[in-house]
């Protein structure tokens, strides 16, 4: 029993490609050569002396003792939000990028929603001078000003995507739709664990330097290679799978689960599609998603961009459905309380969607010689606004 | 014989018009469909509308967005055509992308297809390796046509395997692009559609994407057995509503 994708992209019944015919010459492309470019010794030695010396990996395992000794239990700190750009999503751009190039692509395009991957992406295509163009909501592209000014400021063309809700949902649907445009010399980097097979494969893959870094670093701390829990937020979920990857066919390790209930579960303005989800297709994926009794997708909220997502990656999916995680949904109000305790007891300021892992420690109670490990997936400067304007600083 | 199959058997190109169910206005879908049939055209796409239509352009996709705010869903397209085959004679496709399919329960869509007289179906997303493990065998015991996408990019290889699952028409998408996005073909589609054509496939070809005049039309079908037009039908009833469709039929043949 593996909690691993399978050869055609399935987690349990999760994953698959449901892509329309135009997109499967370049898909099938990616899904035949990915496991193979990865596994080149050049690949793999220009990818680590990136993450080492452009990313700065490996990031710090940090023992954040005030916050421990608050709850009674051992939580260390995966200080992915110290990464280059601010967040983990620049794991898996350094990797897609190298793809890209061996792939011989020229163009690049992404989809974002708060504007991080769309910085990370566009780093990466700075850095490799290749051509990139952005999709972006419409509405997120207001709300998200200063990501916007940077992206742009690296060389990128963000694009406003004016159908639909015009969030994140729609900027994947204008990505999708330039690539069925665009079929010979682009590549498409999706942001996380969604999407057709082999993107959530391949991403998990990228992203799992993190739980890598995590087992040598808990074993000089602590003497051991897993930790009793590993902790993230699940959006679409790619650093969730990134911080469980090594450790998901490991029953010894907890797998906690973390999504956005925004104002309350019930309440319709939900992003907790563990909850609210039914088995679907978003994106060229079979997952659980919200959307009405009649099958068209829902729009979610959250107060954090990140997590403003209709579905969950197949991973998770399976995750939840087969009982392997324990999935746990915090409000809007919740996170934005945990956010400011980080700040206040151990001098970090987390990224928003950080901030609803950081809140499961209020009612989840753990053993005092617990050993949890949460990833600090994202800084918070990006939401500083929204903190400021919640908090009346 | 399926209406499909026999209507193909004709030595004529085929005309057969797209319009999403539910679009301009909600009760429209049954007298736009009477009203095609009349003025000549030869096949007819409805489209069951979906929020997130992946593989079209804003044309369609706005009519969409539109049809779904009038309260179109599935089951109320199935009331609409209940009794579409007291009137209409010519071949029904119904359109659309998986997800409202898989909620309603495919067993039951491909149903009630057959109860009400639908011929075939076309699902983008649904890719012919998933159709053909696991859905094959309902879309035939409830005798429904499903119709496959070809685009230039597909392999001699793929196209061998789509012609092999497939048991009415192949849908030729003209190029690489979403719905309503070109106008007018170059040398290289034509190669494309010749070179098609002289694979000698057990299914006819229509084309599809990127036709909207008579022009376009005798191009698409000057190496295959019809075509059919959307954007360009919805550009229509945006501007003048339904009942002048003698009006678009007559400007492409």
């Amino acid at each position: 029993m593996t909690y691993q994708a399978d050869e055609k992209g399935y987690y349990g019944e999760f994953g698959g490609a449901y892509i329309p015919e135009m997109l499967y010459p370049n898909v099938e492309e990616l899904r035949q050569q990915y496991i193979q470019i990865m596994q080149e010794e050049s690949f793999q030695k220009e990818f680590k002396d990136l993450l080492k010396d452009y990313v700065g990996r490996p990031t710090p395992l940090y023992f954040a003792s005030r916050l421990s000794e608050k709850y009674n239990t051992k939580i260390y700190l995966k200080r992915e939000d110290l990464c280059h750009t601010g967040a983990h999503k620049i794991n898996n751009t350094i990797g897609q990028i190298l793809m890209a190039k061996r792939l011989g692509k020229n163009r690049v395009i992404a989809e974002t929603g708060a504007g991080q991957h769309g910085v990370a992406t566009a780093t990466v295509c700075a850095l490799m001078g290749i051509e990139c163009i952005v999709y972006m909501g419409e509405i997120d592209i207001d709300r998200q000003a200063p990501n916007v000014a940077r992206m742009k400021m690296l060389g990128a063309t963000v694009i406003p995507a004016k159908s639909g809700s015009r969030t994140l949902k729609d900027a994947t649907n204008e990505a999708i739709r330039d690539w069925i445009n665009n079929p010979v010399d682009t590549h498409y980097i999706i942001g996380s664990v969604v999407g057709p097979h082999p993107y959530p494969d391949m991403v998990a893959r990228f992203q799992s330097v993190i739980s890598e870094e995590i087992k040598s670093q808990l074993l000089e701390k602590e003497g051991r290679e897993a930790p009793d829990y590993v902790v993230a937020c699940v959006g679409g979920g790619s650093n969730a799978a990134g911080i469980y990857y090594h450790y998901l066919d490991n029953p010894e390790v907890g797998i906690i689960a973390v999504e956005a209930a925004g104002k309350g579960v019930l309440t319709g303005e939900s992003a907790a599609t563990s909850a609210l989800g039914k088995e679907g297709i978003i994106h060229g994926s079979k997952t659980l998603l919200m959307q009405s009794p009649d099958g068209q997708i829902t729009e979610p909220y959250s107060i954090s961009a990140g997590l403003d997502y209709p579905g969950i990656g197949p991973m998770h999916a399976n995750l939840f459905r087969s009982g392997r995680a324990e999935f746990i949904s915090i409000t809007d109000a919740d996170a934005m309380k945990a956010g400011q305790e980080l700040a206040k007891l151990e001098g970090i300021i987390p990224a928003i969607e950080t901030s609803h892992a950081l809140a499961i420690f209020e009612d989840r109670k753990f053993k005092k010689d617990d050993i949890v490990v949460l990833n600090l997936s994202g800084r918070g400067d990006k939401d500083l606004s929204t903190y400021i304007e919640y908090f009346n600083l | 014989m399926n209406r499909i199959k026999s209507k193909l058997q004709e030595s004529k190109k085929l005309l057969s018009i797209y319009f999403t169910a539910g679009y301009p206005q909600i009760d429209d879908t049954v007298s736009i469909i009477e009203d095609l049939e009349k003025n000549g055209v030869d096949m007819i796409e409805i489209g069951l509308p979906f929020s997130d239509p992946l593989a079209d352009g804003p044309t369609i996709q706005e009519s969409s967005t539109k049809a779904l705010k009038n309260g179109m869903t599935t089951e109320k397209l199935f009331q609409q055509l209940k009794d579409i085959r007291k009137t209409v004679k010519i071949p029904l496709i119904i359109m659309g992308y998986f997800n409202p399919m898989l909620q309603y329960g495919v067993e039951e869509f491909c149903k009630k297809c057959e109860e009400i007289g639908i011929d075939g179906l076309i699902i983008p997303d649904l890719p012919v390796d998933v159709y053909s493990e696991k859905y094959q065998a309902i879309f035939e015991k409830h005798k429904l046509i499903n119709v496959f996408l070809i685009t230039p990019q597909t392999s001699e290889e793929r196209i061998g395997f789509i012609d092999s699952v497939s048991n009415g028409f192949i849908y030729m998408v003209s190029s690489a692009s979403v719905t309503g996005a070109t106008s007018g073909f170059g040398t290289e589609t034509k190669d494309y559609f010749k070179r098609i054509s002289k694979m000698n496939l057990k299914n006819p070809q229509i084309v599809g994407f990127g036709i909207s005049d008579k022009q376009s039309f005798k191009e698409a079908t000057e190496y295959s057995n019809g075509a059919i037009i959307g954007s360009a039908y919805i550009k229509h009833l945006t501007k003048n509503g339904v009942g002048k469709n003698s009006n678009f039929v007559k400007t492409i043949r």
